[in-house]
């Protein structure tokens, strides 16, 4: 689950790590009283959408009056925001965040991430700050920095030394990023955040003094952990979400639409993948992933019929069930009765195997509707490509 | 032979005398498997399917001898489930859990080191040697008993291939199902390691997702170290990037994620590619005809 970065930013201050003074706005007045209440010459407004990429797309404007602040908050409430994460349609903005404006004097990546290899929270850094930290690993992996570490013992001191030195954290301001580093930390294990990017971290001129300051913060929560983190559960935001996503998950289907013509209705994750590949190889474009998972029930069948032919592009449905703790006679079922509850204009491409096959491909042949089956995976990729290429 | 489990195996289930760990026991007894009861909290001294359950995986190792157990406990208190199972001595512990808290399983990985046990899954289907022992929740009936091992991430994909050998008269040793959750308990590796001192397994298929480093791992490995071919499928050549694909560990993160990019390195480090999810079994075939083996 993602969050968006002003809450990010609020959830990071109550760990005591230093972010901008600043303030969330639903309208342009919002947005002017924020900029007052929080003082300052200068301010950042940022469009609050959870696609990352907002600078180069705009989302991200330095402002220099009260005037200014309300007129760039118009602007951005109320449109869509087009980033390389959202797709043509763009992602619509609901608020801005305010912040006062910092000075910048130089910024870094700091990011801590479970790594697969080690099994382990890694914390990752890099001098190379506000730019894109696959970029630096592809361009000049040897500037960033890693410290794996053990769950047992948590982040230690001298780790975070470690990682301070290497990316030019000096005098006073190495302490300070030693504290950073372990707040992150605590917030990543205590809060089962699956992932925390500071990008950038930046060092701020106030005054004469030098400090640290998280300028951007993006936090990804793990799904399965939201029943122990009410807190966290509070804050998603389902208008970031595919409305067709939310619905599937509602239903216990996993759902996630590709922009093809084919729907597809498989069971388990690693089945439905390949069904997806079958049907590219064969020429065809998938309409959408969808993993009805185990235990279907007809309803939970009927459910993922419906959403799928919620995309107007599904030209035909491929089913593909291999039954290990579901069963091919309620899956059976399920299809009889969304082709009755739904009317059903598309073909259906039926493939089932595995617990009580014979029993479903019974139903189906007496069922007197225009089911078109196969007997395998192969097969039944050849023929919805033949279907809706024809 | 086979690997991890056979008919000498003596299985309990924790969450013993929940629905589908009773369904799951009972199917497994129906294959031949060794169950000699089952580990319910707060149910201990009462019979379930004939057998007796237990309050502690301690107790029902002390009376029992069991050295394997399938833990049908639900995801929030899974991992505490099996360090329960490796701190009873438990020798294999499978769990089919889908939505364990991934930094349960951090702490899980770090608690089991220095400790023997061999941990399947999670979010898996379980293992089976045919005919011999069966700890999951795989259609018993599709296993036929045979000479190729097969390792995977997802369960249903390891049926499809299965059933592509079957029809083919293909027989399996022994599958495993490693889970498709980020964290896995046994990987790739570890399997591959046990089909190659197995003198039944022949020939092993290995089936792999995109997202994580471990299907090049084991490539990378089996080159270096196993005399046995290796048939190999990664699915997703068609997955968006940045999408988890129902596993959670199905995610391309980076370009070394995508499933084109793991079977090119799979071709390149010798192992056989079915680059069509269809093709796994005729690939196996191939591969028994390169080699003179005999199903």
């Amino acid at each position: 689950m993602n969050i968006h970065e002003y809450q990010a930013k609020e959830l990071l201050k109550a760990y005591d790590v230093p972010v901008p003074v600043g303030g969330v706005a639903y309208s342009d007045k919002q947005a002017a009283q924020v900029a007052e209440d929080i003082g300052g010459s200068k301010w950042v407004v940022k469009a609050q959408v959870h696609a990352g990429g907002r600078g180069k797309a705009g989302g991200v404007k330095l402002v220099h009056s009260i005037d200014e602040v309300k007129k760039t908050a118009d602007g951005m409430i109320g449109s869509h925001l087009v980033t390389h994460q959202t797709g043509p349609e763009g992602a619509l903005v609901h608020r801005v965040w305010v912040e006062q404006a910092s000075h910048i004097k130089k910024e870094f990546y700091l990011g801590l991430v479970i790594d697969r290899a080690t099994q382990r929270i890694t914390v990752m850094a890099s001098s190379e700050g506000g730019t894109d930290i696959e970029e630096v690993a592809r361009s000049s992996p040897e500037k960033i920095v890693k410290e794996v570490v053990d769950p047992a013992i948590g982040l230690r001191d001298f780790q975070c030394r470690k990682i301070a030195t290497a990316i030019g954290l000096k005098g006073r301001l190495m302490p300070h990023s030693v504290k950073l580093m372990k707040a992150l930390y605590r917030c990543m294990r205590d809060r089962d955040a699956l992932q925390i990017e500071i990008n950038p971290l930046a060092i701020v001129s106030v005054g004469e003094e030098e400090k640290l300051l998280v300028l951007d913060a993006k936090l990804n929560f793990d799904d399965n952990a939201l029943y122990r983190q009410r807190g966290i559960t509070d804050l998603r935001d389902l208008a970031e979400e595919d409305p067709k996503e939310v619905e599937a998950s509602g239903h216990g289907l996993n759902y996630i639409a590709l922009d093809g013509n084919i729907g597809c209705i498989v069971n388990g994750a690693g089945l439905a993948m390949a069904s997806l590949d079958a049907i590219t190889l064969h020429g065809g474009r998938p309409a959408n992933f969808l993993d009805v998972g185990g235990g279907a029930s007809p309803e939970k069948v009927t459910n993922a019929c419906r959403i799928v032919l919620q995309d107007p592009n599904v030209k035909a449905i491929l089913v593909n069930i291999f039954a290990g703790i579901n069963r091919c006679d309620w899956i059976a079922l399920g299809l009889i009765q969304a082709c009755n509850h739904l009317q059903i204009k598309v073909p259906l491409v039926v493939r089932l195997a595995g617990t009580n096959v014979e029993e479903g491909r019974r139903i189906l042949a007496e069922s007197g509707l225009a089911f078109i089956t196969a007997e395998n995976l192969d097969a039944a990729a050849a023929k919805a490509v033949a279907i809706v290429n024809e | 032979m086979s690997i991890f489990v056979d008919k000498h195996s003596r299985v309990i289930f924790q969450g013993f005398t929940g629905e589908h760990a009773s369904f799951h026991a009972q199917d497994a007894i129906g294959i031949g498997t060794n169950v000699v009861g089952g580990v319910t909290p707060g149910k201990g001294g009462t019979m379930h399917l004939g057998l007796p359950v237990f309050d502690t995986v301690a107790e029902a190792v002390a009376a029992t001898g069991a050295d394997v157990s399938g833990v049908f406990v639900p995801p929030p208190f899974n991992a505490d489930a099996l360090m329960e199972a490796i701190d009873a001595g438990i020798r294999v512990a499978v769990t089919i859990a889908d939505g364990i808290p991934i930094h349960d399983m951090v702490r899980l990985q770090r608690y089991r080191i220095g400790r023997d046990a061999i941990l399947i899954g999670p979010n898996s289907p379980g293992i089976i040697t045919p005919g011999e022992c069966k700890v999951g929740i795989m259609p018993s009936h599709i296993y036929r008993k045979g000479n190729i091992g097969i390792v995977s991430r997802s369960g249903t994909l390891n049926y499809e291939a299965t059933e592509q050998m079957s029809v083919l008269g293909i027989g399996i040793s022994t599958s495993v199902g490693i889970g498709g959750d980020p964290i896995n308990g046994t990987d790739f590796v570890a399997v591959l390691k046990a089909f190659e001192a197995d003198p039944e397994t022949q020939i092993v298929v290995l089936i792999g997702e995109i997202g994580g480093p471990q299907e090049v791992a084991a490539a990378r490995w089996a080159q270096k170290n196993m005399s046995k071919p290796i048939v190999g499928f990664v699915a997703g050549v068609s997955a968006p990037p940045g999408r988890r694909m129902g596993h959670a560990g199905a995610i391309i993160a980076s370009e070394s994620d995508t499933a084109r990019a793991k079977m090119d390195t799979m071709e390149a480090l010798g192992l056989y590619v079915a680059r069509n999810p269809a093709h796994i079994g005729q690939t196996v075939l191939q591969a028994m005809r390169e080699h003179g083996i005999k199903p």
